[in-house]
């Protein structure tokens, strides 16, 4: 098993590593990050074996570098998504997602009459912790989005 | 507050919202200046609320300003499938204000964001409704004297009742007293109750209207609307338990002032009008002092 990993996902020299998403949220994970028009090589492997996960997915970016604020998108489709970054084959930095204040255009508010449900304007959320990780306030309505609600709008 | 839109009455703090009332003080004693001399003021009502369109565009009248727009969704552009964001946009050019009602949630915000004059929420859906808020406590202001440690006592449908919540959060900066008095399925939603304790504001929860009004400095009622109920025959229960009649006014404190948001179906019976109590129409008069000055502190005039 290990060894056909290594196969299926090799190495990069210079880059970003994202590991642990989960396998069924790699493609949201793609496009919230803009990876589909990203014009480097990138390698995404999934329903790969994982023990925290059960099934996990990975992307490995050459050359890709992420602020921590783009990284923080994830906290909805990938909370436990740890990062390498890569220098010269070597890990020189670990990061991981944080509560991010804000949540722009991701996902919709439950409320059917707010107005970004209506009107072409992007949702925003505060992102607020709850018990089964994070709940979402509508800066428009005011109402509150929690996790089992959430729809994704990408 | 300078060039600043009113959405939420969260956006006015203790000290915005108390240096409204002050004038608002200002305007009912001098109701008649013309600060809006050469401004257009928008009036924008997506869907119609006579009330609250009246008393806004009689706060412009009386400060001499001008005033342009719909009082209903049928009679402008929306008919013809304009978005929101065109309708403001344009508007902004023609005007200096837009005072905006509309059936959205949230439009209010998005509107706020896009206009290039200030916008006043005058109602978005069942979320927001600032002005009726400032009025609410400039009529409890008036009638105390203060707005620190009053009893307030609130009647009806504190479920869905907007100015109902609008009016706790407001008040929750002076340490009142609240009691609830409710049927079982239109109770204050746990939200408010959980920001109330966690202020450490004391609230008392009722089901039967009876002589505990005795302590009451405020009764703030409200209307049960039909429409909250799946059987009518509880409906038809329920509106007839939470009326305020006037043998109940026996006994209470010298300072009680009864405060409705009007429209009023049955809650107050009329019997009640004419009582010292009674102070509902001089609340839907003080609603435009209260907009005046709202508006006045909008465009930076004073």
């Amino acid at each position: 098993m290990k060894q056909e990993q290594k196969l299926s996902v090799s190495a990069i020299k210079n880059g970003t590593v994202i590991d642990h998403i989960p396998a069924n949220n790699l493609f949201k994970v793609i496009r919230i990050l803009g990876l589909e028009n990203l014009e480097k090589q990138a390698t995404f492997g999934t329903n790969l074996g994982s023990k925290k996960l059960g099934k996990k997915a990975i992307v490995k970016l050459t050359d890709k570098y992420f602020e921590d604020d783009e990284i923080n998108r994830l906290i909805l489709v990938a909370p436990e998504a740890r990062l390498n970054i890569i220098k010269d084959y070597h890990v020189i930095e670990k990061k991981q997602v944080e509560l991010p204040d804000e949540i722009i255009g991701i996902s919709k508010c439950v409320n059917p009459k707010c107005v970004t449900n209506h009107e072409n304007v992007l949702p925003k959320f505060n992102v607020m912790p709850a018990k089964d990780g994070v709940s979402l306030k509508c800066q428009y309505c005011e109402k509150i989005t929690d996790k089992d609600n959430i729809e994704f709008i990408l | 507050m300078k060039n600043k839109s009113l959405v939420s009455i969260e956006d006015y703090g203790k000290e915005g919202m108390l240096k409204i009332l002050e004038l608002a003080d200002y305007f009912e004693k001098n109701p008649n200046q013309k600060i809006l001399e050469g401004k257009v003021i928008a009036s924008l009502f997506f869907e119609p609320s006579t009330r609250t369109r009246l008393s806004f565009e009689s706060a412009i009248n009386k400060l001499g300003g001008r005033i342009i727009g719909f009082s209903d969704a049928n009679s402008s552009s929306v008919t013809k499938g304009e978005s929101l964001k065109d309708t403001i946009i344009t508007v902004s050019k023609y005007s200096d204000l837009i005072v905006m009602r509309h059936p959205l949630e949230g439009s209010a915000k998005f509107a706020s964001e896009i206009s290039d004059v200030p916008i006043i929420n005058a109602g978005d859906g069942a979320n927001q409704h600032p002005t009726q808020t400032l009025l609410d406590l400039y009529s409890i202001y008036k009638t105390q004297g203060t707005l620190e440690n009053l009893n307030i006592f609130m009647v009806g449908d504190l479920k869905y009742g907007r100015t109902v919540h609008s009016l706790i959060m407001a008040l929750s900066h002076f340490n009142p007293t609240f009691n609830f008095i409710s049927h079982e399925k239109l109770k204050v939603p746990t939200e408010y109750k959980l920001h109330l304790d966690d202020l450490g504001i004391k609230y008392y929860e009722h089901s039967e209207f009876t002589d505990i009004i005795s302590r009451a400095d405020i009764i703030y009622m409200t209307r049960v609307q039909r429409e909250r109920f799946s059987d009518p025959l509880e409906y038809e229960k329920t509106k007839n338990i939470y009326v305020l009649k006037k043998d109940m006014l026996v006994g209470t404190k010298d300072n009680l002032k009864i405060l409705h948001p009007l429209p009023r179906v049955n809650e107050i019976s009329e019997d009640v009008d004419d009582s010292k109590e009674a102070y509902y129409f001089t609340q839907a008069l003080n609603g435009v002092y209260t907009r005046q000055a709202i508006i006045a502190a909008t465009l930076g005039l004073v």
